[in-house]
Order: C-alpha cells, then structure tokens, then sequence
C-alpha cells in the first residue's frame, strides 16, 4: 500500500504525573485515539484519528489531558498554507470531494466586527433594564399596508384582519437543522428550550419526529427539496412552514444523508425506506421560476388555511435583494436570508468556503431593497449565518433583520467544539450522529437547560445594550442604521451597510 | 399483654424486630437455653479456627435487649408447654404466662451411638461452648490428627476452622458424595479436589463404627470396613434435627420431624408460633412442607411470627435452600434444586478443571429453579433473585451463564418491575 | 428515603460513577494518590452494567425490606437509625458471603485484597449526596425520593 502523506492533525498531550490509566477516555473517544495497554496498565494515544473535538479533555478526572495543533511545520508560504497543502494531498489520495462540517472558517472580513454600537448620554438618558420595562417581543408575518383602528364601547381595537402572525419573546430562533444530521436527543432539546423561551425551532428538513408533535406551537417545519417527512399532519401542527430554497453553507448544491445514517427511526420521520441515501437535489425540481414558488407558497397557505405564516429561505448570494424582492411579492411572509458563515452538517469544503456572501451585507441589501420598493412591511426579514453573541444581534437587528436564526451557537451551547467532522457521524458529544453509542451522550434535560441558559442570557444582555442605547423597545431598533458606525471599513462597504464610520455624528 | 420467645438466636431476633415494628407496648420475654446474649451460632467455626476472638461472636449489640424492650431470662430452660393454660414450666420449678408464644428452639446435633462416643476429644458442635471447649482441648494436648464426622455443610465448615488451626483433618462422609445436600456429583469432586490440594482427606460411602480411646482421650476410629485411622479429636458434624423436644403429642402442637406451621407460622395450638430450625415449613420449589436449617430462612420465618403475633397479617412465601460455603478458601454457592433426578428440567452448565470454577443452572419449564456456582461467586444473588421470582427465563436462557450475566441480560420489562420504585427508571 | 436511581437512556458508560466512588471510599480522598498510592486499591461500590450501547449503574437499593439484613450471620449489616440506609460494619463481616447469595441486585461486592469483607453502596454517608451522582457527567444518576 502507497504510503500516505498525511500527518495527525492534532497532538494530545497526557501528563503522566496526572493520568491514573482510569480508561475514561479510552471509553470516551468515538475515534479510538486512546489505548489501554494491560500489561503495562498505562493508556497512550495513537494521534492519527484524533479531531481535536476535546472530549476526553473535559471528562478526564483529573485533567490530564490536553490536545494541540500537531506542531508539525512546513516552510513559510503566504501562499501554500499548510491547509492548501494538505487538501492536494488528500484529493490525491482519495480522488474524492472534500467534505467538511459547520461553517465557513475562513479569515474573510467578519463585519459583526467592524461595527460598534451607540450608547445615550446627557441628552437622550439610557434606560435601565432592571428597573423599567423593556420590550424584545417580536411578531414575524406579513404586515398590512394600514391599519384601521376602531373604537368600541369597551376599548380601543384592531378593525384590519392581519394576516398570521408568529409571537417570539426574544428575536432569536434555533436554526434549521434536519433529524439525521443531528440526533434526536438534540432535536428534543431545541423543542424544549424553545418553548422554554417562548421561541421557536426549525425541524431543517429531516421531517418532524411524532414524539415532538407536542412541541408544534413552537416548531417551524420545512418543505425541501427532497421534500422529506411532508404530510398533512407535518404541516398542520407547525406554527409556520419553511421552503428552503438554499443554505449559506451551500448555496446552489443539494444535500445528502447517507445510507447508514438512514437508521428506522429516520426512516419513518423522513418517509424514505430505511439504508437509503436521502438525497435533496439541487433545485426543488417544481420550482422553476418565481412563478413555480408562488404556486407552491399558495399550494401551502391553502394546505394550511391561510393559518399560518410560509417562510422562504435562501442563501445570501450576490443578487440576495432582487431575489428577496421578488419572494415577498410570490407571496412569503418572511423572509429567510443565511449568510456565507452558515453550518452544514456536510458539505464539499470548496463550496462551503468560497460561494455566498457575509449576511451582514445580505441584511442591509434585502432591508434596503424591499424599503425603496415600499413593500417591507410584506415580510419579516430573519437572518442566520454566525450570530455569535447578542452584540450580533442587536448589530443585526439594527442592519434591518426582525430576528436571527442561530445554528452554530446553538450546537455549541449543546457541547459542540467546532472540529468541523460532523459527516462522519462520529460526533463525540452525540450531536451530529445516530451512533447510539454516541447520542446517549447529549441528554435533553441538560441540553434543554443549556439552551434555555444562552438565550436568557443573550436577552439580558440585548436588554442592557438597548437600555444604553436609550430604547426600551425592539421595534425601534430594527433597521435603525444611525445607531450603528463602522471602522476599519471602505466607502463601499460602509454604503452597502448603509451606516456611517466610526467618529461621523 | 405477653410476648414469651423460647429460643434467642435467628428466629428469635427476627420476631422481635417484627414485633417492635408496631408494637413498642407491651412486653417481651426471651428465654434462652444459653447463657449468652443473642449470638452468631454459625462464626462457631470462626472461633474454632482462630479467625474470630470471643469479642465478635454476638448478633446484635450489647444494648439490643434494652433498645427493644426485652427482658432476656438467659440460662434459662424450658421444660413444658401448656397451651390450653398459657403457661411454660421452667427448668427450677418456676413458670411463665404468655399471650403470644414462639418457639424457636432451633436444632439439635445428629449424632448416632457409637461406642466410644464417650471418650474425651469427641465433641459435638453447635454451641458457642462446644467451640470454647474444643479449643482449651486443642490448646491443652496439641491436636495434630482431626476426624470431622459428616461432609455437609457443616462438615466443611468445621473443617476449616480445624485447617485454620494447622490440624491434618480426616472427612468421613456416609453418602457417596460430600455435600449432597446441596451439591450435585460434579461440584462435589471439584470440591473433594480442592480439599485434596490442601491435604484433607475425604472418604466417602463410610462412617465411623468405634472409637477407640487410650488414657480415657480418643486415639483411633475404626471405618466401616475395618480400616483403622489416628485421630487426636474427633467431631460429629452431621447436622441437625428439630428440636422439637418441647412439642410432644400431649402439648396439641403437631409436628412430623419439625413443628409444623402454616404459612402464617402458627402451629396448631392456639397462639403458639414456631420459627427456624424447628419448624416444617413450606419449600417454595417443592410446595411440600419441610425443614430447611439455613439462617436467613430463620429470621424471615421469626420475622414473618412476629408479625402475626402483633397482629399485623403477613405471609410466609416459602423457603428456599441456599448455602455459601467457602472450601479452603475457594468460595462456593447453591440455591435450589441442584441435582434434580425427574425428567422435566433442564440444566446449564460450565466446568473448568483447570481454573477450579463451576456454574450449574437448573430450570423447570423455563423457570430458573437452582443455581451452584464454584469459584466465581459475584452477583450470585441474581440468580437466587430469578429462582425466588420464578421469572420466566426464556428471553435470557442463553444470557445465564455468560461472564457479564446481570440485570441487563434481563428483559427490560422486567427489570423495571424488579426495580420498581426502588431503582431504575427504563 | 432518598435513593439513587439511574436513568439507563443517558449513561454513556463513562464509568466516573466508579471511579469516583472508589475516591470517596479511600483513605486519602484524593484521586491521584487513591490511584497510585493506595495499594491495595480500594473498591468501588457501584457497578456499571454494559451490554453493546446499553448502560448503567446499579449500587445497593437500600430495600426497605432488605434481604441481606436477614441473612447476615454475623449482624454486621444493618439499617442505621437516623436515616434508614443499610450500612455494613466491615469490622464485624467474616466474609461469609451469604449476603452476596441473597442480593437479588447482586450489588454487594467480594473485598478479598486482604482481609475478607464485602463492599457495599453506603450512600455516601454523612454526606449530602452521593459522589456518584454529583459526578455523573450526563445526569444519568439522581438522588431523589421517590415511594409513595
């Protein structure tokens, strides 16, 4: 056999003054990095398979452990880094596409980064959070051009029919991840911390397990491309259907679960015969034109009675606006934008890297182009794609979007470290597999709690900084680009975000 | 009212803690034939041999008469009952009323007439005496050559202790395999091998004729066929019979070779209770009533008496063979029917000669009904757990003798109902 | 009665439950030295039961009506007074192992590294929960009461 020339790509480090061969790790690591060797009653690791997902880290007993970049060094070259390196070498090896999981990480401008809030001072007093009322409530749904406002004996009521709205406590939704990228146990726990939180989560497209019908007013269902799991029963129990047309991690490709993760369970949620590849194509193969989707939108409201609100999602692509514009006018109630940054659970490395653009950008275009076409109020903007932390939030929010989906942030606050191996099906945190020596490893009642932890306190800190910024409502916020400045960006990036730099009154 | 326990071991601890259990009133007396508070009849065998020291032979703590508010009569015998009057006679001449009796007078020592039973250095032994006695006799004129009569589970038991002592000790067994009680042929030799590799000598299908003393103290014993041994002491440890003597016909209380008892432990005397080593009570694998000598059957039948007499109802499910028996070391257990005869059970089982290890499970139509496990010992308590339950062992047959066998080889089902509010959530 | 009850759906079989018992259970209580130092090593008293990716922990239920009570020759194991666990004298056991014959859990282990006692859940005693489920890394095992 040829030899390969690929070396591990991380180094653990065992402090032998610590490690008391207790075998946890052993136990532990979906990869078999660690060995127990019973003659000589010591553990050591074969580096070759380790993901540097630090498992056996955080549950060794007494801290032996640590995992390190392998510190293997090729010559200096701005150009070939040691990743592009090791790429051709790889496709050398296998002929194969290169896979990947989670989101772009590559050191493309984070424009999150770049831009700073406001804070009121002297003449608008900042509001405090802890002692008056503040407002993250979010309703997401079509909005009518007017409102008629009648009085009646007993009070003063709405006289315009609106159309359905969806009710979030914080403007923050677990993202869609479909049931067979990532276990039950964490769809069990979004559920739940979503109707903890008064949020919602998105089934992805995997369909939507019976044992989480309970779970229905707080669930977004999608219809995809492979349309996986879409019964009248799926969408009846929904609070709002999804079409996903694209993904930021993958705009433009399809996706693919498979055979051996197409487990019995999967295959009654997903309604493919079980040991199948499910595989969504490309394009919805009756989505066409802006023609086709409205007829499927319609298809959906009359599906539902005109209940519910259909989203339509997309990837942030470069004519992410017109294609937003004409969404609104096929008839979605919101729109859903998922930028260049957005997770996968599998995707070829060269897509996921190098196609979409920043949803920062994607916010500001999409809020900009439906306001000068005057037709805003039609749909509600959500945005995905690494929302990191409330800042990004309330930075996205104030570019124009009603609320954010978060994927990566959610996957992490379930113990997700971001190896990025998720295709394997060897998720050592029992998130992205159906192993169920692994998915017993994430526990919903942990899971569920965890969650519910990071969006509390997500909430009070957009509290805090909207207190600073002298509001006490969310609404006021939304597309409010004075309050946003930017550094260390150029005239047309400022102008596309629409917001002045850093140091313009 | 009056609580009167004549005995003060097992049977006797076991009814008083039922009765203090709800009823903390009215008093309880115990009479026991020995002098000594509440003790470990079966670490007689462990004093003998050195292993335990006078100080850890009691069962319960010194204050366990007062805590439960019992007044202990002990070295007191008792001589006759009188149902229809309520009364006890007592050795001295003094009598006892009582309202609820129990009698746990546990067994006696088998032992057959031999000439020469009389000499010095034959004992019997089943009493905290017997052991103190032995040993000044062992101390006193250094014994080197033992006879043990009986290769039961006494037998081996009292073997140990005489190995312990770095005694040569000679088995003499009637049948024509040590522990046929509860073993069958196959754990029966292993055992007499591992005996042999810690030199003692087990002859079976013989019993001991005469003994033959020198200077009044036992010299030799002569074997049925004439064969002559050495032997410096000599012990009669073939078992024990009820000791019924305070149950003739004229008292009212029935018995066969024990008391009999209902399932309620009550004879047929109005009021009169019996418990232990004493009484025929039902086997649960037979269905038939008899006497099974095992001490945890003689708690839960004093305890199973004690709540009777104090009025609370409580049933007896039914007694099961068991025994642990360490040989030289090599840890032994059975439960049940071990060595079943009929036809209508089926048998499990693993030998490794080499290793000295021995698993042997019977079933009866699917049901767990025996166990002996030679060597590897952990956990045994499952299958005693399945054998009581009579769980159907169908779904896990194959599973029984596998190394990690446990509660998970069981059907979950039936490992939540096992567990049921004391332990797993499935 | 609190008791310990395991929720066989998220034990990872990790065994943590063990080896921190066993720590507990020590001399010196610290985990390093227990290890390496103590010799011989001490037992732990709860038992994973692994078969294929099912898993748990099973230790001593502490029954209310306990057989090992009543088939302990030498009354070594006993209820305690004050909170109802069934504890073990180790001093007073001889190793007769006629509880590890009625256990129906077959939770009581053989200690035969030295001298001969069992080995039993005791419940972490005087403390206020046990180390097993304070370490349990999923929550698998709670202590909670539960009868009626």
């Amino acid at each position: 056999m040829a030899l390969s020339l690929l070396s591990p790509e991380f180094r653990v480090d065992r402090d032998e003054a610590h490690c008391i061969a207790c075998q946890v790790c052993v136990r532990q690591c979906a990869n078999d990095v660690h060995i127990y060797d019973e003659e000589e009653d010591r553990v050591y690791s074969d580096e070759s398979s380790c993901v540097g997902c630090h498992r056996c880290v955080t549950l060794c007993p007494t801290q032996a452990l640590t995992v390190r970049r392998h510190p293997l060094d090729f010559r200096s070259n701005a150009n070939w880094t040691p990743q592009a390196i090791t790429d051709v070498f790889k496709q050398a090896e296998t002929g194969g596409v290169l896979l990947t999981g989670m989101g772009c990480d590559r050191p493309y401008p984070i424009y999150f980064d770049h831009i700073l809030l406001n804070a009121s001072q002297v003449t608008n007093p900042s509001i405090d959070p802890l002692r008056e009322p503040m407002e993250l409530r979010t309703y997401l749904g079509r909005k009518p051009d007017r409102v008629e406002v009648g009085l009646t004996a007993q009070a003063v009521e709405v006289m315009t029919e609106l159309a359905p709205q969806l009710t979030l406590e914080t403007p923050i939704l677990f993202s869609a991840m479909s049931y067979g990228s990532i276990s039950y146990n964490a769809h069990r726990s979004l559920a739940r911390a979503a109707r903890e939180c008064g949020i919602l989560y998105n089934t992805g497209e995997g369909g939507l397990h019976r044992s989480l019908y309970e779970y229905g007013p707080h669930t977004i269902v999608q219809v995809a491309s492979g349309r996986f799991g879409v019964h009248p029963g799926y969408l009846r129990v929904a609070a709002a259907l999804e079409i996903k047309i694209g993904q930021g991690a993958k705009p433009g490709i399809g996706g693919h679960l498979p055979g051996e993760k197409v487990s019995a369970e999967i295959s009654q949620t997903r309604m493919i015969p079980e040991g199948t590849d499910a595989l969504s194509p490309a394009p919805h193969h009756d989505i066409y034109s802006i023609e086709d989707l409205r007829q499927l939108i319609y298809a959906l409201k009359e599906a539902t009675n005109y209940t519910k609100p259909v989203a339509v999602k997309i990837a942030a692509v470069h004519n992410v606006a017109p294609i937003a514009s004409g969404m609104v006018r096929a008839g979605a109630d919101i729109i859903a934008i998922d930028g260049l940054r957005g997770g996968t659970g599998a995707a070829p490395t060269v897509i996921r890297n190098n196609v979409g653009i920043p949803i920062e950008l994607a916010i500001a275009a999409v809020d900009e182009r439906l306001r000068a076409e005057g037709i805003r109020n039609q749909a509600s903007i959500l945005a995905a794609g690494s929302i990191r932390n409330s800042a990004d939030v309330v930075k996205a929010v104030a570019l124009g979007t009603d609320a954010v989906y978060i994927g990566t942030a959610a996957l992490v606050a379930l113990g997700c470290h971001l190896c990025q191996k998720c295709y394997t099906g060897k998720c050592n945190w029992g998130i992205a597999t159906q192993d169920p020596y692994l998915t017993k490893r994430l526990n919903p009642n942990i899971g569920a709690r965890r969650l519910t932890n990071l969006i509390r306190a997500w909430s009070l800190e957009i509290k805090e900084m909207l207190g600073g910024m002298g509001i006490n409502a969310l609404e006021s916020l939304r597309g409010n680009r004075d309050h946003l400045r930017g550094v260390g960006l150029n005239e047309v990036e400022l102008r596309t975000l629409g917001i002045k730099a850093a140091g313009e009154a | 009212m009056r609580y009167v326990i004549i005995g003060n071991s097992a049977g006797a601890v076991g009814a008083i803690e039922a009765i203090r259990q709800y009823d903390r009133d009215n008093s309880i007396t115990v009479l026991a034939d020995e002098p000594y508070p509440t003790y470990s009849r079966p670490l007689i065998t462990y004093l003998l041999g050195g292993l335990v020291g006078e100080e850890r032979m009691l069962y319960r703590p010194p204050d366990f008469y007062e805590r439960y508010e019992v007044e202990p009569m002990l070295g007191v015998k008792v001589v006759q009952i009188e149902p229809q009057e309520r009364k006890l006679t007592l050795a001295g001449g003094g009598t006892l009323a009582y309202d609820q009796l129990l009698i746990a007078t546990g067994g006696i020592p088998f032992v057959p007439s031999v000439p020469g039973d009389d000499l010095d250095g034959v004992f019997t032994f089943t009493r905290w005496e017997d052991a103190r006695r032995m040993r000044s006799f062992i101390e006193g004129y250094g014994v080197r050559q033992a006879v043990v009569v009986g290769g039961g589970f006494i037998g081996l038991k009292t073997t140990e202790g005489l190995v312990a002592r770095g005694m040569k000790v000679t088995i003499i067994e009637l049948a024509d395999h040590i522990l046929s009680a509860c073993f069958d042929r196959t754990a029966s030799r292993l055992a007499e091998a591992i005996l042999h590799r810690e030199e003692v000598e087990v002859r079976t299908g013989t019993t001991v004729q005469e003994i033959i003393g020198r200077a009044g103290k036992v010299d030799q014993v002569v074997l049925r066929e004439g064969e002559r041994k050495e032997c410096d002491l000599l012990v009669f440890a073939i078992g024990v019979r009820p000791n019924t003597a305070l149950a003739p016909r004229e008292a009212g209380i029935a018995t066969n070779r024990g008391i009999l008892v209902d399932d309620y432990m009550r004879t047929t005397a109005p009021d009169v209770y019996a418990a232990g080593d004493v009484v025929e009570a039902l086997d649960m694998l037979l269905g038939t009533r008899r006497t099974i000598a095992i001490w945890p059957l003689a708690y839960r039948q004093g305890y199973v008496a004690g709540c009777n007499m104090a009025g609370v109802e409580r049933e007896y499910e039914g007694g099961i063979p068991m025994n642990s028996v360490e040989v030289c070391g090599v840890p032994t257990i059975s439960v049940g029917i071990t060595d079943p005869q009929e036809d209508g059970y089926e048998v499990l089982e693993e030998l490794n000669q080499e290793e000295m290890t021995y698993k042997k499970l019977v079933l009866r139509h699917n049901r767990l009904v025996g166990a002996i496990l030679i060597g590897d010992i952990d956990r045994a308590g499952i299958y005693t757990g399945l054998i009581r339950d009579q769980a159907t062992g169908g779904g896990f047959k194959d599973d029984l003798l596998a190394e990690n066998f446990g509660l998970i080889s069981l059907p979950r089902d039936y490992r939540k109902h096992l567990v049921t509010g004391e332990g797993m959530v499935v | 009665m609190k008791r310990i009850y395991v929720n066989e759906e998220y034990c990872i079989g990790c065994r943590l439950c063990e080896i921190h018992c066993l720590v507990h259970h020590s001399r010196s209580r610290k985990i390093i030295k227990a290890f390496k130092e103590e010799m011989p090593r001490p037992l732990p008293r709860v038992l994973v039961e692994e078969e294929g990716p099912l898993s748990f922990a099973m230790q001593c239920r502490h029954c209310a009506e306990a057989p090992c009570i009543e088939a302990c020759i030498t009354g070594a194991i006993h209820r305690d007074d004050l909170t109802g666990t069934i504890l073990c004298e180790e001093e007073k056991c001889v190793g007769c192992w006629m509880c590890v014959m009625v256990c129906p859990f077959g939770a009581i282990r053989r200690n035969v590294q030295g001298r001969k006692a069992i080995s039993k859940c005791d419940l972490c005693y005087g403390q206020e929960t046990p180390v097993c489920v304070i370490y349990c890394p999923n929550e698998a095992l709670v202590y909670e009461e539960r009868e009626p």
